[in-house]
């Protein structure tokens, strides 16, 4: 199974409307709001496996 | 000297009787027994009337000279009552019970997640009733009362235990001193603080959390009906959880968590109760409504369980052997079936009818389902009560998201107590045609009720010993299996056959279920005479066959019962 992923304008297009949803939330929603998403992607991926990559992906090199 | 409080505790609602100690001078000398219980709340007193009923005589010790202070277990599940039904008080629980099926989920004033809890034409029983604890303890007390078989002591406190190879030596201490017992067996049911894990040194394994809440009773007239409500993140309580159940006599159960950095004995001041109190009425529209308090207390949620419930002679059950969060019910609703087990696994030993594996299969079998359910009410306490920043922000996620997304909505499912099923216990039947069935109760599940007809359904029917079920058409079960049948209860087995599906009263059968419809065969899975169905004393299915013949028989019998 192939894995669909962006374009560069659509990954340009994500990146400048998720920095300003992160602006909009403010600092003290901003947490709530990225777990929301990310509930939210999940359920959209349907694959729990598929997610638990992603968290251990974007739990490198903090 | 041990010396109880003689004074009649207090309550708006419930009319204390105070007992009076049992003291050693007024008895004669005391002979070895067979059976001591410490503790007489729900899992000591099932255990006594169920060890009764499998004629074994108990005595029953407890420190107190009256049922339990304030209302704490409020809530019973099907299977309790099934239980309680099988040692007679099932009947005034549901005189005097609220039954219900229904709990909500509100938040931001939104109800945003509804459980409906499955209620079937062939049960007899609600899935859920409310019930103060005393009540509950009252009617156990009075079946004990009633049967010969039990010797009740009020006023005498486990104070020693010694493990003396084939019996233990408990010291009892009573208003007029201490006096010690021999007993082949002590059954420790001395609940969540025991006493007697304590002089053993025992320890228990798992989680506690950090979350505190209060429980408080409050005598107030609200026109809402007998449904569970659950309110997260209330505006006057914010990131908390509150709780609210009806109970009988006016009474409203209301639970709520507490700030982390607030001491249990702040929170029960009454100006604290008060105010908390009556914010959650302003918010629920309530507000100005007169309610007067009746009891609270301070509890936080654990997932506690020893490894083994039985430690040479003594015998852990109820809470005293595993300490469960109250979410989902666990504390009684587990403290049943522990007690219904023990009892039925230790009368075998005791009466010869099996070796003393019996009671290593007992203590698999509720150790197992205490890890299922620590297993299950840690995901409702993690999401109830988050433990830490983390579990926190994601229960806030949840919430935020469920006003709208409908796919993170079962997240709040209050995962209730349910009947474990001893899918791999070792007295399950390996020869026999579990796996070929469709439909019907499998290996180690309780059984399926079944209406029979008016006021009628086969469990009213079942208990005090094992239950073969045989479905067939004919006028008699064959001879081969009689035989098997005869041979098991010439060597004292207790058994019953029951037959199903025949107009006329089937010949060697104790008792025929006429089932004209199919009905019973059809939840049961029989698809053709000759089926059947084996249950354990505490009615949990141990072998079934699509065809019975005797030499299978006896293989279950000789696989229930290991020597």
């Amino acid at each position: 199974m192939t894995t669909p992923t962006l374009s560069i304008p659509d990954l340009e297009t994500v990146y400048d409307v998720l920095a300003q949803a992160i602006d909009q939330a403010g600092p003290e929603k901003s947490e709530l709001f990225l777990v929301k998403l990310a509930l939210l992607n999940a359920n959209a991926l349907g694959r729990a496996e598929t997610m638990q990559q992603h968290i251990q992906a974007a739990l490198q090199d903090l | 000297m041990h010396q109880p409080t003689t004074e009649p505790r207090p309550s708006i609602y419930y009319n204390y009787q105070v007992h009076a100690p049992w003291l050693p001078s007024q008895h004669a000398a005391q002979p070895r027994h067979k059976v001591v219980i410490a503790g007489a709340g729900p899992a000591g007193m099932v255990a006594a009337l169920e060890l009764a009923r499998h004629g074994v005589l108990s005595v029953i010790v407890t420190p107190e000279l009256q049922v339990s202070q304030g209302s704490r277990a409020i809530v019973f599940t099907r299977r309790s009552m099934e239980i309680l039904q099988q040692v007679g008080t099932a009947q005034r629980m549901t005189e005097n019970g609220l039954p219900w099926r229904f709990g909500n989920s509100i938040y931001q004033g939104q109800t945003v997640f509804r459980m409906e809890a499955p209620h079937d034409a062939d049960d007899r029983f609600f899935p859920m009733l409310n019930i103060q604890q005393q009540y509950m303890e009252e009617y156990l007390i009075d079946a004990c009362a009633a049967q010969p078989l039990i010797d009740f002591r009020w006023g005498n406190k486990v104070t020693g235990v010694e493990q003396r190879g084939d019996h233990a030596r408990v010291t009892l201490d009573t208003p007029e001193g201490e006096y010690v017992v021999e007993t082949d067996w002590l059954i420790a049911a001395d609940g969540g603080r025991s006493d007697i894990r304590t002089l053993l040194g025992l320890k228990m394994e798992g989680a506690s959390y950090e979350g505190r809440f209060v429980i408080a009773d409050i005598r107030i007239d609200l026109p809402l009906p007998t449904e569970r409500l659950a309110f997260f993140d209330p505006v006057w309580n914010p990131g908390n959880t509150i709780l609210m159940h009806r109970e009988p006599h006016g009474i409203w159960r209301v639970d709520y968590q507490l700030p982390p950095d607030e001491s249990p004995d702040d929170a029960l001041k009454p100006e604290s109760l008060k105010a908390r109190i009556d914010a959650q009425l302003d918010m629920i529209g309530f507000g100005g409504t007169p309610w007067e308090m009746d009891w609270s207390s301070v509890y936080s949620a654990r997932t506690l369980t020893l490894p083994d419930y039985v430690v040479g002679r003594v015998l852990f059950t109820g809470d005293a052997a595993h300490l469960l969060p109250i979410f989902g019910v666990r504390g009684a609703n587990t403290g049943f079936q522990d007690a219904q087990s023990l009892a039925w696994h230790l009368a075998f030993v005791l009466k010869g009818l099996a070796g003393e594996k019996l009671l290593a299969n007992h203590s698999a079998e509720r150790v197992g389902a205490a890890r299922e359910i620590i297993d299950e009410a840690g995901k409702s306490t993690r999401f109830m009560a988050p433990p830490t920043r983390g579990f926190r922000m994601l229960r806030d996620a949840v919430l935020s998201l469920s006003r709208t997304q409908d796919f993170v909505r079962p997240l709040y499912h209050w995962r209730t107590s349910r009947p474990h099923e001893y899918t791999h216990s070792m007295l399950n039947s390996p020869g026999d045609d579990n796996a070929l069935f469709t439909a019907g109760p499998a290996h180690g599940a309780p059984p399926r009720n079944i209406r029979l007809g008016a006021d009628d359904f086969l469990l009213d029917h079942l208990g005090g010993g094992f239950e073969l079920i045989y479905f067939t058409d004919a006028d008699a079960i064959p001879q081969p299996l009689r035989d098997v049948v005869a041979a098991a209860r010439q060597r004292g087995m207790p058994l019953r056959v029951t037959a199903v599906g025949a107009a006329q009263a089937v010949q060697g059968a104790d008792l025929t279920l006429a089932d004209a419809h199919g009905h019973f065969r059809q939840r049961y899975g029989i698809p053709f005479s000759g089926g059947a169905y084996l249950l354990r004393p505490d009615q949990h299915v141990c072998a079934r066959w699509l065809t019975l013949d005797a030499t299978r028989l006896q293989a279950a019998f000789n696989q229930a019962l290991p020597q």
